[in-house]
């Protein structure tokens, strides 16, 4: 599903190597989980998949299902399948939930030359979703993201993954901020949406949130490189080590 | 005493206006204004509030040419709604009056004005000489001394079908000066929409006397034309408890300045105006300029301006805000804000955003920012599959809600943001 080789990645604005070589490959229908430090370039790997601007990529290539991502414009790779839940969800103002929500899923299904869902059916869709992620009709009217706690942000983007239904999904920190019931929900939302045609990477930095999603594969990541890679036993490595042990290993 | 202004074409303009023939009581207020407006001059670049772009365009002794603008089909701003239709070409009424309901009356400037006697006597050209002071308005002065016509309206009751004056332009060097006078007694209740380009070169003047416990709610367009000019002033006095509220869009046209002046004359009344202004110097020139001064002259009543500019290739965007809080007048509630979103380098925005306070119980606030497209948003949205050109659009439209906001009417809203929609769209080709 994804493919990533030798990625190397340094920031536009100065020259500073981020990613120094990442090598990554999730099949489809699998779980795999990136850890590490911070600063050690997780989220700007996501965003680098993502399109966002700022970032050079100066080797290595990143395809999803054979398709060069790195060669489209954000909204095509979304519409191509890619999915990232943003570890700080964006604060729109002036934009209704509802509206955003609608907007990005005829927009993706547009982009696919599919038929634009009806308002009735968009409605449908959106009080199913939300409801399994107790996001109320308050939350849904409400500018995108603005006013909403850490929980209901991350929430948030769940909501628009459950809508979007793409076949890689990205999650970067979507535990970090949640107490222990929003994770429930989170992890329930992403476990419903496992199948055989889906993928995911799921960041983190902690344990807790493979408690409730089982990776099949974990990644360790540091200074921009993948270091380690192994079981589900891997986090629980790091979880009573901390990252010193595999550190110091590489080094 | 006859004060020539400085080196500027005044004497021309003046030598081809003409005052209309009236009677007594328009005669009085017209000669009135004659003398206001000679005392003051047209205005030059020295004047506080013509610094940023100057008097020229609306005191030159001709228009510019105004080419008419194909709307290629689309359909007039408030066609969807029940309404009752005034319209004007060129400056001047056409047609005929629709039947009134009860609790309205309306009668032409230019025919009310040959009558000795008329209601609109105590108020034409009584709120433009009033607020006069402490800024000169020199083209309002104009305005009540030669507009030949307009409309004299006065409410008694609760009129639920708003009243719509639809502009039209078909003469490209069409010169036009309108004043309407609109008289709502204690607790009535109107909602006045406007829309169309009135002429090549428009000069207008809107007196409202809102009495106490009455309420007037005002939505108007300024309509597309890209060489048009207008130098518009609401002049408005709010009695106790009483509600005026002001809403403009204003998109394209070559030059066009919107002066509000209002005074709260009663206690508790309330009194918002907004703005929102969309101009692309990329056809020809556009500067856009609101003008506001609000003065607090009794206590507990609350002010509110949300003025919206989107500019994009060398368009300027201008804002001179006023609160002026006078002794007494506590409990004031005084709020402004003016914004710029600026969706290139090119662009300008001029504020001069002022508090003037003389009470110590008040509560005023302003901001004035400029800034461009929020780049973080506009991948959040991109990322969700929205292609760059509709996702900045949205960012602009969710820019510009604020104003919109203002607007009371559901469906009013709806229609003036597809106008929005559509301008965007059309920039995107
Ligand atoms: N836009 C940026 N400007 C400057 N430094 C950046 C920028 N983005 C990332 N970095 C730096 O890149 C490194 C990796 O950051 P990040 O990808 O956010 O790590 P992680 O998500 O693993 O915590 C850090 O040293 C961070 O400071
Ligand atoms: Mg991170």
């Amino acid at each position: 599903m994804l493919e990533i080789k030798g990625l190397k990645v340094k920031l536009e604005a100065e020259d500073k190597e981020i990613l120094k070589g990442v090598d990554l490959e999730v099949p489809a229908g699998a779980v795999h989980a990136i850890m590490g430090p911070n600063g050690s370039g997780k989220s700007t790997l996501s965003y680098v998949l993502a399109g966002r601007e700022g970032y050079e990529v100066t080797a290595g290539s990143a395809t999803l299902d054979g398709q060069d991502l790195l060669d489209m414009a954000p909204e095509e790779r979304a519409a191509a399948g890619l999915f990232l839940a943003f570890q700080y969800p964006v604060e729109i103002p002036g934009v209704g939930n509802m509206t955003f929500l609608r907007t990005a899923v005829n927009s993706q299904r547009k982009l696919r030359g599919e038929e634009e869902l009806s308002a009735a059916e968009f409605l449908k869709l959106v009080r199913t979703e939300a409801r399994k992620l107790r996001i109320d009709a308050d939350m849904l009217k409400r500018p995108v993201n603005v006013g909403f706690s850490g929980g209901e942000k991350k929430r948030n983007e769940i909501l628009q993954m459950a809508m979007l239904q793409p076949k890689m999904c990205i999650l970067d920190e979507t535990d970090s901020g949640l107490d222990v019931d929003a994770m429930k929900l989170v992890a329930e939302g992403v476990n419903g949406l496992r199948d055989a045609g889906r993928s995911f990477l799921v960041i983190t930095h902690y344990q807790r949130l493979l408690d409730h999603i089982k990776p099949d594969v974990v990644h360790i990541m540091a200074a921009g490189r993948i270091v380690r890679t192994g079981g589900p036993e891997l986090a629980l490595e790091v979880e009573h080590n901390g990252y010193g042990d595999i550190l110091s290993e590489v080094a | 005493m006859v004060t020539p202004a400085v080196s500027n074409p005044a004497p021309s303009l003046l030598d081809r206006l003409v005052l209309p023939t009236s009677g007594a009581w328009a005669n009085d207020a017209r000669k009135g204004a004659l003398a206001r407006f000679r005392e003051m001059g047209f205005p030059g670049r020295r004047d506080e509030y013509w610094r940023f772009a100057g008097g020229d365009d609306f005191a030159a002794p001709e228009p510019e040419e105004a080419p008419i603008l194909d709307m290629q089909g689309e359909a007039p701003v408030f066609t969807g709604l029940e309404r009752l239709k005034f319209s004007f070409r060129d400056g001047r009424f056409e047609g005929t009056m629709p039947d009134l309901p009860e609790g309205l009356e309306v009668s032409r400037l230019a025919d009310a004005g040959q009558a000795d006697l008329h209601w609109a006597r105590d108020l034409y050209g009584v709120l433009e000489a009033a607020g006069q002071s402490p800024v000169a308005r020199p083209f309002a002065a104009l305005n009540t001394a030669f507009a030949p016509d307009g409309l004299l309206i006065r409410i008694t009751g609760k009129v639920a079908l708003p009243l719509n004056l639809i502009y039209c332009h078909d003469d490209p060097r069409s010169d036009a000066m309108l004043h309407h006078v609109l008289r709502l007694e204690p607790g009535a209740e109107l909602t006045l929409l406007e829309n169309g380009p009135a002429a090549a070169r428009l000069n207008t003047v809107l007196e409202v006397d809102v009495a106490e416990g009455a309420c007037f709610h005002h939505v108007r367009t300024q309509g597309r034309d890209h060489g048009r000019r207008a130098v518009t002033h609401v002049f408005a006095r709010l009695g106790q408890e009483s509600v005026f509220k002001s809403f403009t869009l204003t998109v394209n046209g070559t030059h066009t300045r919107n002066e509000t002046v209002i005074e709260f004359a009663g206690e508790g009344g309330v009194a918002h105006v907004a703005g929102a202004a969309m101009g692309d110097g990329r056809m020809g020139s556009f500067i856009h300029d609101d003008t506001v001064f609000i003065t607090h002259g009794a206590p507990g009543c609350e002010s509110r301006q949300v003025y919206k500019k989107v500019l994009l290739n060398g368009a300027v965007g201008i804002f001179q805000g006023k609160i002026l809080v006078r002794e007494g007048a506590q409990k004031t509630d005084g709020y402004q804000k003016s914004q710029a979103l600026l969706l290139d380098e090119d662009s300008t925005f001029l504020a001069k955003p002022e508090l003037e306070i003389y009470a110590d119980d008040v509560a005023c606030s302003h901001g004035s920012t400029s800034g461009g497209i929020d780049e973080e948003a506009l991948f959040y949205l991109r990322s969700r599959g929205v292609p760059a050109a509709e996702a900045q659009d949205l960012l602009v439209l969710a820019f510009l809600s604020d104003a919109m906001d203002e607007i009371e009417d559901a469906a009013i809203t709806e229609d003036i943001t597809s106008r929005l929609e559509a301008w965007l769209a059309r920039r995107r080709g």
